[in-house]
């Protein structure tokens, strides 16, 4: 019976999932950011995130992402800062769980190279974004700043940017199988 | 001879400034301690370190000069004072390294490396390692306190000469021109 069940899992899975999915390696992944806190650079990570991936190299323009990102999985390696992160003020994780980041196009800029536009959502603020991203044996790495006050991260009293910059530079490196 | 009955106006002028600056600092060290994850909390921690940078390096300014320049002679006194008055001053002038330097070292090991003034970023000389930075913040909070208590004794000494020996020593750093 569970023989029978899990060949048919597999037969609808092969059926729902597009030609070119990739499954999301998560122990193989990081999305991490750095930021300054007056002159101070400071390094965090997303524990939890998936992102699914619809993509064949031959036709890049047909590809498509979807990214989310479990905002309360994030760590300054700091548990003091860490629950203070996860309040109204920063990511407001009680409200907003997640964030996501939703391709709209992707286009070939070079050899393995790839620009990625799409609209990036964090507590309930939406900017259109593009991530140059680098391709390489099935792993996509790349960075892109985000202001920080877009998102209302970090509001009231450390909206000032002179303590903590607006500038976070989000750094990712995704490893997929299938790809 | 008889000229050497003050310090020079440099070392007077370093040595009040950073009396200030040490005793201010120390305020801060202590008050912030203690206080929840706040934008107050954070900016003082800065503030100390920035602090604490300026104090080494003005300590170092402080050393070279006063081995450049002798002090003046001692007023009479026993010898037991003159020796621990002479002790007091050389374990001070430790603390004014060892104190900067153990909350240095504690910040890289606690991953948060030292930009002065939000400008200027200081090399690590130790590692990122949280048990480190533990057993650092220990030895910077006990050299501080080691630091309060020699300051203690030097004020101490210092006003005993002034109001009990009357001896004239305080004019020898003193602000006022003589």
């Amino acid at each position: 019976m569970t023989k029978l069940l899990s060949a048919l899992l597999i037969a609808s899975a092969a059926v729902v999932l597009p030609a070119h999915a990739a499954t999301l390696l998560a122990d193989k992944s990081e999305l991490s950011f750095t930021f300054k806190q007056m002159g101070v650079p400071v390094d965090g990570r997303f524990k939890k995130f998936d992102a699914q991936l619809d993509f064949d190299a031959k036709k890049p323009e047909a590809g498509k992402i979807a990214f989310t990102v479990d905002l309360g999985s994030v760590s300054l390696g700091d548990p003091s800062f860490d629950h203070e992160l996860a309040a109204a003020t920063w990511f407001d994780t009680k409200r907003n769980g997640k964030a996501t980041f939703v391709s709209s196009g992707i286009k070939a800029t070079g050899p393995g190279k790839y620009d990625v536009a799409g609209k990036l959502t964090i507590k309930g603020a939406v900017r259109d974004v593009v991530v140059p991203i680098t391709l390489t044996n099935g792993v996509a790495q790349g960075s892109v700043p985000i202001k920080r006050l877009d998102f209302k991260i970090g509001d009231g009293e450390w909206a000032d940017t002179s303590v903590v910059a607006n500038d976070v530079a989000v750094k990712f490196r995704l490893a997929f199988s299938g790809l | 001879m008889s000229t050497a009955t003050r310090y020079t106006p440099v070392a007077v002028v370093l040595h009040w400034l950073l009396a200030l600056a040490i005793v201010g600092t120390f305020g801060v060290g202590l008050y912030m301690a203690d206080l929840p994850f706040s934008m107050t909390r954070l900016k003082l921690y800065n503030w100390h370190k920035w602090a604490g940078v300026t104090i080494l390096a003005l300590s170092a300014l402080r050393l070279l000069w006063r081995l450049a320049n002798r002090p003046p002679a001692d007023p009479p006194m026993p010898l037991w004072q003159a020796r621990a008055a002479h002790g007091v001053h050389l374990l001070l002038y430790i603390a004014f390294f060892a104190v900067p330097l153990t909350g240095w070292a504690m910040s890289s090991a606690k991953g948060f490396p030292i930009v002065w003034f939000g400008v200027l970023p200081l090399p690590d000389f130790v590692p990122k390692d949280k048990e480190l930075g533990e057993l650092l913040a220990s030895v910077h909070a006990a050299l501080a306190w080691g630091l309060a208590l020699l300051v203690l004794a030097h004020v101490g000494a210092a006003l005993k000469h002034h109001f009990i020996d009357r001896d004239g020593l305080l004019a020898r750093m003193s602000l006022r021109r003589s």
